[in-house]
């Protein structure tokens, strides 16, 4: 064949001096990380097996030196929870897309899991492990890391299911007419075409996983009182003993935490998995991050990555391969098949109802019913005014951001880590000051509520606005578009699609945080806020089990219904009408 | 040579079932035979079937009934001897070239020393030597097709299938593929024994193929064969190359004669309310009016020629020139377009005119349009939905189809101004829009 005309080259000259054959500065570096981490996990996983009275003999103390250690524990919580929920996500996403029939009930069940108010259920998980390893201080962190699964996997199956019904017709004919076999074509084809999706929500949720770690650590169960030793149990000490000090080193500590697994883990992570991205034209931007340089430098890392892909081909050798059944076999299931399938998931909601009815019409009454709603109802108002009050503040100043790129660059990294900040560190600031000035807590508890979640909704905004065209916006300036006319016609429904986006989160988020903000603690002063909220919260406290699965119960058919019947709808339209194409 | 077919096709009949229970036929009484040494193009409009025909082949897809074979074996799923090169090549953005190149004999579990040294060898065959480590997103088109070419050429198939290879790509880059491929093929530099080639570029199928199968739509079957026995390599100024691509504009013009006719709504005579409207705008209807009105057509023009002066594959134009036909603005038969007294007319007329003109024809000759027309009418409301209709469409076509041609009556009606469509409450009217 001729020589190529096109001007690409990506040979890249390398040159190997002697002393670089033994060791790069990059090894080094990477050489003291892996041991630092290795370090850091023995040490924090030193505690998992002593037993749960130990908790109490070695009592936490407010001491800032011992915050390293706490913020390690609820960090490694933190990433347990999300290796557990990325295991949950390849196999339940991938089952859920592969087989029609587990699909069309898989798919639903995470949709309302998602819309599930979590921590209600935190003294009922823990009741659960703990039973299953009684006396264990494991038991209470199986239930902690659980609980903080469950703030983290239901968005990342999602993500991961779409992609799995998204992949381009071509790449999967093309890996079927080259016989991939149904493992390797897992690992060449779907995990990698799925993983930039996944990362960008590993990140969501390890955001949202903070504040539940952080409300998981300390808890009261009944009459029981468990403490793990992290971040959140300190914080509660510090309530009890109402120092504000030790508060504020807290939250130091987690600004600290946030930073540095961002640099050390996301960053590596979204610069590596932009390879995987299939739109192929050459991006504007390209990520970067000096850790994964590092790695990517370093020829430990490098070995290590290349024992990684050796182990997915000999697996893909290794696993046994079929020969290809006739198609006609896999597209029809069987008729029988499917009536049995319908049979028993009819069991099972049967069955689910029926024990919740059983519950609810043993324990409680229709007037009470009617009293939780209307409680819901409070909640609801405050999640709504909150909403309306932060976007009234943020779409204009997003939108402002958004349109001066120096400014974004600024803004955006600093308002998506105040998205990850736990805000239930803040709290106690707030509630301090509501007790010092005698506020109402009816309305001043209210806006913690929306404390940590307003930023979602301002960033997105920022991100809407700068992805305005230039075009869009010179022909507004060209046609003399200005003032409240240019907000009408061209800013807001620029950003419309984005503010939505932002908004479901920042709303579903409030719900959440109503558990938590509608009734605080300040050492022995309660401060209680009439909702929903505090409802679960007081029942939680209390071990009352029925009033606990009321709550919840409510709470979830109010998120479902209010996702259903007024953020979707809004969102397709948002989608239809004014996403730029 | 061994004359003995390598892939035998026969009365092979592709139908996908449609909600009602009724089916869909894109396919119907495919017969063929590939012999080694040969070139097969399968040429045809979009909807012709000619691609579905090629993932039969490749193994992706299953026929409804008929038989096809390779080397005597029947075809269930993609066979080890068939290898395939996509329309967007389908390359995996998280590998290199090497790997990319690679995976099929991965697939293989062939022992690494050989994948390695079969794909280097692929590799450089198709002059990819020195962009082993590069990502797809690095190359430009070309050299990605080229990726694609390697990748298919190393598990050495008997039989290459390539789908509409070079339509992605710009012409001069589609020219030097061709032609490297072809080196290729002569000298017999590379593995395979039979390569089908699926095109809707007339001039490609002539300049490539030693057979060419020229298809037709609703269903999808082969209208006739036509084998090209030019010397490669072809000269497309050649007077024997043009009389042959003029040869095929008027097969695929040509009005099916008697019965045919009357069974097939092809070429719109028995059209109804069923049939899929193609995507074509009242623009280029306009535009091809005004340019075969102009000199120097004067109102006939040969469709090679035309083609070549607009710039247009087959693809777009004739889409474009049946939609003319359908309208009664033009007639089309012997591989030219000849306009109807009211095509001249539309072509000279100012907008409000042609307004006038369309709207006419719209009514008189697309009976769906006449049909919304007359629902509207009779409403005292004047008003109707767009479910309505596509229920009545979908009883005839896949929803796709419905929601497409429903998009095209939509478009045309506004146009001339036969009725009114508001898509944020989905309803047809009479009225217009304020």
């Amino acid at each position: 064949m001729p020589s190529m005309s096109e001007a690409v080259t990506t040979r890249r000259l390398e040159t190997f001096g002697f002393l670089r054959d033994l060791a790069s500065r990059w090894d080094l570096a990477a050489f003291v990380v892996v041991i630092g981490l290795i370090a850091f996990l023995g040490e924090a996983a030193r505690g998992l097996f002593a037993p749960l009275a130990q908790l109490d003999v070695t009592p936490l103390s407010l001491d800032p030196i011992h915050l390293p250690e706490y913020a390690a524990r609820t960090t490694l919580r933190m990433f347990a929870a999300l290796a557990v929920s990325f295991v949950f996500t390849l196999t339940y996403a991938t089952w859920a897309a592969k087989s029609e029939r587990a699909g069309k009930l898989l798919v639903p069940i995470l949709d309302i899991l998602q819309s599930v108010p979590i921590l209600g259920f935190l003294s009922l998980t823990y009741v659960f492990f703990m039973s299953l390893a009684p006396g264990r201080v494991i038991g209470a962190e199986f239930a902690a890391v659980f609980v903080i699964f469950t703030s983290q996997a239901w968005n990342m199956a999602f993500s991961f299911y779409q992609s799995l019904r998204t992949i381009p017709t071509e790449l999967s004919e093309a890996a079927e007419s080259f016989r991939l076999s149904p493992w390797m074509r897992f690992w060449q084809l779907e995990v990698p075409f799925g993983l930039p999706a996944l990362v960008w929500n590993m990140m969501m949720s390890m955001s949202g996983g903070w504040f539940f770690v952080v409300a998981s650590e300390s808890i009261t169960v009944g009459h029981t009182q468990v403490s793990l030793p992290g971040v959140g149990t300190y914080i509660a000490l510090a309530i009890e003993h109402k120092n504000l000090r030790a508060i504020g080193w807290a939250v130091g500590t987690m600004l600290l935490v946030i930073l540095l697994y961002d640099q050390l883990f996301f960053r590596p992570l979204v610069v590596w998995v932009d390879r995987f991205r299939v739109e192929q034209e050459p991006g504007a931007r390209q990520p970067h991050s000096w850790v994964l340089t590092m790695m990517r430098r370093s020829r430990l890392v490098q070995a290590g990555k290349l024992s990684f892909h050796a182990v997915v081909l000999w697996t893909s050798r290794a696993v046994k391969r079929s020969d290809a059944p006739p198609i006609e076999a896999v597209a029809r299931p069987k008729r029988s098949l499917d009536l049995l399938w319908v049979s028993l998931v009819g069991a099972a909601v049967v069955l689910g109802l029926w024990h919740i009815v059983a519950v609810l019409i043993a324990n409680t009454s229709i007037g009470e019913a009617l009293q939780v709603c209307g409680l819901a109802v409070l909640t609801m108002l405050r999640v709504f005014v909150l909403i309306a009050l932060a976007s009234l503040v943020w779409v204009p100043i997003g939108v402002w951001v958004g349109l001066r790129p120096r400014a974004a660059e600024f803004v955006q990294p600093i308002a998506q880590f105040l998205a990850a900040f736990p805000a239930n560190l803040l709290f106690p600031f707030a509630v301090y000051a509501i007790v010092t000035w005698k506020l109402e807590p009816d309305i001043w508890l209210s806006p913690l509520m929306i404390l940590g979640t307003q930023w979602y909704i301002l960033f997105n905004v920022i991100a809407g606005a700068s992805a305005l065209p230039a075009e869009l916006r010179y022909a507004a300036e060209n046609f003399g578009v200005k003032g409240w006319l240019w907000w009408r016609k061209v800013a807001l429904p620029g950003v419309l699609p984005f503010y939505v986006t932002g908004a479901i989160t920042a709303s579903g988020g409030s719900w959440n945080a109503a558990q938590v903000t509608e009734l605080v603690n300040w050492g022995n002063t309660t401060l209680r806020a009439h909702g929903l909220g505090s409802y679960i919260a007081d029942a939680a406290v209390a071990g009352n089990f029925h009033r606990l699965v009321l709550g919840i119960a409510v709470m979830s058919l109010f998120v479902v219904v209010i996702n259903r019947a007024f953020w979707r709808p809004l969102y397709y339209y948002a989608e239809r009408k004014f996403r730029l194409t | 040579m061994n004359t003995a077919p390598i892939l035998h096709i026969s009365d092979v009949r592709k139908a996908f079932p449609k909600p009602d229970g009724g089916e869909l036929l894109v396919l119907d009484g495919m017969n063929l035979d590939v012999s080694a040494g040969q070139i097969v193009g399968l040429l045809g409009r979009s909807g012709s079937g000619k691609s579905t025909l090629l993932r039969l082949i490749a193994g992706l897809a299953e026929a409804s009934s008929g038989e096809l074979t390779y080397l005597g074996q029947p075809i269930y799923g993609p066979a080890a001897g068939i290898a395939m090169v996509f329309q967007s090549f389908a390359l995996f953005p998280w590998l290199t070239v090497f790997e990319n190149v690679a995976i099929g004999l991965e697939a293989q579990r062939m022992a690494k020393a050989e994948i390695r040294k079969r794909s280097l060898a692929a590799i450089d065959l198709i002059g990819l030597d020195g962009f082993e480590s590069a990502y797809p997103r690095e190359l430009s088109g070309g050299m990605r097709q080229r990726v694609g070419f390697a990748r298919a050429l190393v598990v050495h198939p008997n039989i290459l299938l390539m789908d509409e290879p070079f339509s992605a790509l710009d012409v001069l880059t589609a020219e030097t593929l061709r032609t490297d491929f072809l080196d290729l093929w002569s000298e017999g530099r590379m593995p395979i024994k039979g390569v089908i080639l699926v095109t809707h570029n007339i001039e490609e199928a002539v300049l490539m193929c030693d057979r060419i199968l020229v298809f037709g739509s609703n269903p999808g079957r082969i209208l006739s064969e036509i084998k090209v026995m030019l010397p490669q390599p072809r000269n497309r100024l050649d007077p024997s190359f043009r009389e042959l691509v003029e040869r095929i504009y008027v097969e695929m013009t040509a009005r099916p004669t008697g019965a045919a006719a009357a069974a097939r709504t092809e070429r719109f005579p028995g059209l109804g309310i069923g049939s899929v409207l193609p995507q074509v705008s009242s623009n280029s209807q306009a535009g091809l009016l005004e340019a075969v009105a102009a000199a120097p057509f004067n109102g006939t023009a040969d469709l090679p020629k035309i083609a070549s002066d607009l710039q247009m594959e087959i693809d777009e134009l004739f889409p474009v020139a049946e939609t003319l036909q359908m309208m009664r603005f033009a007639e089309l038969e012997g591989g030219d377009l000849r306009l109807t007294e009211d095509g001249k007319a539309f072509a000279q007329a100012d907008q409000d005119e042609r307004k006038r003109i369309f709207m006419r024809h719209l009514l008189a000759y697309v009976p769906l349009a006449a049909h919304i027309r007359r629902v509207l009418d009779e409403r005292a409301s004047h008003v109707a939905r767009k479910s309505r209709f596509i229920d009545e469409l979908e009883d005839f076509m896949s929803e796709e189809a419905a929601e497409q041609t429903l998009r095209t009556i939509v478009s045309w009606g506004r146009y001339a101004e036969a009725y009114a469509y508001d898509d944020e409450r989905a309803t047809f009217s009479l009225e217009n829009p304020t």
